[in-house]
């Protein structure tokens, strides 16, 4: 049993009308973490991804997933190692009903129908969705896409869950519900969000991107405390924290700007520093 | 409203119709798609001048839409739509066949509006039959018989993508198109260089839209071709049944005039 | 312009189908060979698209009468032809089944009308040709009018021809095409100009999406599929053609008959069968024999009597169908 490390060594990534998507990214994930990955418009998050289940090849570095480097060959297996959730489930969902979609890649990787049948049954009891089984995928709520598209990917039984956005679009409720879905694994998950909130209820870690560089990587209340980190990189306290006496007194998230609405934190966080 | 919206919903709501159950729904998709391909070519088999011997296949879309429950405004809605072309045509007969074929009464009655009615009543016959195929089948179901009578596996499977992604993909045009209209005080139709721009983007993101589900396909394990489950559905005994009953149902009718003969008992003529 | 059920005549329809399902089949087994396995998701998506395309009407200039894209000559720029065709030929199969437009025998005449000529013909012979290896606005913008212009008369010549050889329509031939060809010129002109502006759109935006076809070998040949369909459409024409002026004449083999033994029957032997075959035909009439149905009205002395009986008949009919219809559904809900 590897240890599904997620690593990558100095990676770069230039795409061919010569945009600079990644510069210099270095990390190394560790089986079991959960990490979100944070960064304005264009810092480089979703390239990053890409990289990950080799979607992409990087103009130079290496990326480590499992047990090897990612090369072409060993690209199969990296696919079944990594599940991507992807941000449009409707991308993600393009099967006829909800079962061939979930059961895409459990066939793809060779199983028997009875395999198949129970990788299905299993992926779509953990995400709540037995009912949805044979509803074609156009008659779905985001919400339910969403926890679908989850599912595709975890009949596939990756390590290490990639999700991107999993949050935009949805309803208070429906992002409720897929925050409590998400705590429940056990896999590694490397998630990218503007939610803050949500990376800050499920992230212990955070690597922050700007630019295509790594600014910060480090426990995630600590990102979050440090502001000046947090205004250079375009971002901000996550809603709960902002008006927190202990970690911003009297002070607003851009000195020069003036919030709209008053931010109020209703659940306090963990003050353990 | 705008008319896309209007057309768009109507298309939604055949879909839908497809997923109710009934006994006709559960029929096995072959079944149907044979019968009605089978009813249709009887139809359309019958002579020009020929009117009351097709007056009594309008049994079968009868009965499949009070057996399949389905709502017979809206069928007849959309059978009424697509009347025109072929009425169209159908207008021209009276012009160019002024035979005299018939006398009712006083009357003398051309051949060219026997044929004109004769194609009214075909394009009702088969229109109906079209429409009440996917609503009580649905097209996955369709496709999936198809595939079955030996339809090729790259056609199958770009028919299932178009069908799949019809509903997204009309969306954001009507989206598209109303954001244009609330700009434009309806003063003018969308011209031919604003379509095109519009139509452009539309395609490029749908283009877009493409890479993104091939790489969702290649993060699943896809290598080339796709693979579609086995249905359980398999051609039973009712199947069976409903197809040799109506096709020979078909049959006799096309063979016999069925109202030539009831009227016949009627008027002492026989 | 759609071929409609209520035009067509089994032998049209049969025939025409068949010519669709084999270039179907030919152009599956081409897009399974090709390397490029982006085209999956692709080809249906962009028939999707197409369809949506369809949604949106616009305005003409000059006449201010409301169009659409057919998008037949679009698909196959985007896609190249057989993957083109299977892309066109699932968009027809959507609008028959879900808006009965056109009809599931006529099916095959419009897959073929409007699927061969756009992709095979004008893309490959007429478009490419004249657009070459550097495309720029002018070129394409005569490339996709003339490209269009031809692949919508010839999808209407057969739409007349169709339906003149199915006999359903009194429309004399001469009638037909003068109504149809001017106003698909029209049509086409118009089809290739948005073609054209769509084009070019895309080719300012993101040319590599029409760069990948515009690298590929070109075509060596046609496919074996259009050759076919080719003899089919001269086969049925000539028979067209042939069986329309037979029809003055006595039937063509009575006529040798009449000229070889100075009489227009057969000898007595063969009679029976051959009367008792023509019995059987004539009801069943699905295939019909070679020579056209009867537009002189010939039969017209045994349908005055039958006329009256046939009426009275047709509105009992009606009723016991729709009483039928009623007594169902009640069945159904109690």
């Amino acid at each position: 049993m590897s240890h599904h490390i997620v690593e990558t060594r100095h990676l770069k990534h230039v795409y061919a009308d010569g945009t600079m998507a990644l510069k210099d990214v270095s990390f190394r994930i560790e089986h079991g973490e959960s990490v979100g990955i944070i960064g304005a418009n264009g810092a480089g998050k979703s390239t990053l991804l890409l990289h990950l289940n080799g979607y992409l090849r990087a103009t130079s570095g290496d990326i480590i997933i499992g047990d090897g480097q990612l090369t072409k060959e060993s690209l199969t297996v990296i696919r079944r190692t990594v599940g991507m959730v992807f941000q449009d489930p409707d991308d993600q969902l393009f099967m006829p009903t909800v079962y061939d979609d979930v059961a895409f890649g459990p066939i793809n990787q060779g199983l028997s129908p009875a395999e198949v049948e129970a990788r299905v049954s299993e992926a779509l009891s953990r995400v709540e969705a037995d009912e949805l089984r044979d509803k074609p995928p156009y008659h779905l709520s985001g919400g339910e896409k969403k926890r679908i598209a989850i599912a595709t990917v975890l009949s596939m039984r990756p390590e290490i869950l990639v999700l991107d956005e999993p949050t935009n679009g949805l309803d208070p409720y429906a992002r409720r519900q897929l925050i409590a879905l998400l705590k429940a694994f056990h896999h590694t998950r490397i998630v990218t969000s503007h939610d803050l909130d949500m990376v800050l209820e499920l992230c212990e870690r955070t690597i922050v991107l700007h630019e295509g560089k790594v600014m910060a990587d480090g426990p995630t209340l600590e990102i979050f405390q440090d502001d000046a980190l947090l205004n250079t990189c375009r971002l901000e306290k996550p809603f709960a924290m902002q008006g927190c006496p202990i970690c911003a007194p009297c002070r607003r998230p851009f000195p020069e700007q003036t919030p709209l609405i008053e931010p109020h934190s209703s659940r306090p966080h963990d003050h353990d520093h | 409203m705008l008319a896309i919206d209007g057309s768009f919903l109507d298309f939604k709501q055949l879909d839908l119709l497809a997923l109710r159950q009934t006994a006709i729904h559960r029929l096995d998709p072959r079944a149907k798609l044979l019968t009605t391909l089978c009813f249709i070519v009887c139809v359309v088999s019958f002579d020009k001048y020929e009117i009351s011997a097709m007056l009594p296949f309008l049994i079968y879309p009868t009965a499949l839409v009070a057996v399949g429950d389905l709502p017979a405004g809206y069928i007849l809605r959309k059978v009424l739509i697509v009347i025109p072309f072929a009425l169209m045509i159908g207008l021209f007969n009276p012009i160019f066949d002024r035979q005299v074929i018939m006398q009712f009464g006083a009357f003398d009655i051309w051949g060219g509006w026997v044929s004109c009615l004769s194609i009214l009543t075909r394009a009702i016959l088969t229109a109906s039959a079209a429409i009440i195929l996917v609503a009580t089948t649905g097209f996955p179901a369709i496709c999936e018989a198809l595939e079955k009578l030996k339809m090729p596996q790259p056609f199958a499977v770009q028919l299932l993508f178009l069908y799949r992604y019809i509903f997204v993909l009309t969306d954001e045009g009507v989206r598209t198109a109303r954001a244009r209209q609330l700009r434009t005080f309806g003063r003018r139709g969308l011209g031919i260089r604003h379509f095109g721009s519009l139509a452009g983007h539309l395609l490029l993101r749908t283009w877009e839209r493409a890479e993104r589900i091939h790489m969702a396909m290649l993060a699943r394990g896809f290598s080339g071709e796709v693979h579609s489950r086995r249905r359980q559905s398999h051609f039973g005994k009712q199947d069976l049944l409903f197809t040799v009953c109506w096709v020979i149902l078909f049959i006799l009718l096309r063979l016999y005039n069925a109202p030539q003969l009831l009227g016949s008992l009627f008027t002492g003529d026989l | 312009m759609h071929m409609a059920d209520a035009l067509v005549s089994p032998a049209v329809g049969v025939v025409f189908w068949a010519a669709s399902a084999g270039t179907i089949a030919l152009c599956s087994a081409r897009v399974r060979n090709e390397l490029d396995d982006r085209k999956v998701p692709l080809m249906g998506v962009l028939g999707a698209f197409v369809f949506a395309a369809q949604m949106i009407n616009f305005t003409i200039p000059a006449t201010g009468s409301s169009g659409h894209l057919g998008g037949g000559l679009l698909l196959a720029i985007l896609l190249g032809p057989s993957a083109a065709f299977l892309s066109i030929t699932s968009v027809l199969m959507v609008q028959a089944l879900f808006f009965a437009d056109g009809g599931l025998l006529a099916l095959g005449c419009n897959i073929f009308n409007l699927g061969i000529f756009p992709a095979f013909i004008a893309y490959p012979f007429i478009y490419r040709k004249l657009v070459g290896r550097e495309p720029c606005q002018s070129r394409m913008v005569f490339a996709a009018i003339i490209a269009a212009v031809i692949a919508l008369q010839c999808g209407s010549l057969a739409v007349v021809l169709q339906t003149v050889i199915s006999g359903v329509s009194s429309l004399p031939f001469a009638t037909f095409i003068l109504l149809m060809q001017p106003i698909h010129l029209a049509i086409g002109v118009v089809e290739g100009v948005v073609t054209a502006l769509v084009v070019s759109f895309v080719y300012r935006a993101r040319p590599e999406v029409l760069g990948s076809v515009i690298q590929e070998k070109p075509l060596g040949e046609l496919p074996l599929g259009s050759l076919l369909a080719a003899f089919l459409i001269a086969a049925v024409l000539i028979g067209g053609v042939l069986s329309w002026f037979a029809s003055e004449h006595p039937d063509g083999l009575e006529w040798s008959i009449a000229r070889i033994t100075g009489s227009e029957q057969l000898p007595e032997t063969g009679l029976k069968a051959h009367d008792a075959l023509s019995a059987v035909q004539e009801k069943m009439a699905i295939l019909p024999d070679y020579a056209l149905p009867d537009r002189t009205g010939h039969g017209s002395s045994q349908r005055v009597g039958k006329s009256l009986s046939g009426i009275v008949g047709g509105a009992l009919t009606l009723i016991i169908c729709i009483l039928t219809g009623f007594v169902l559904r009640r069945r159904r809900t109690r």
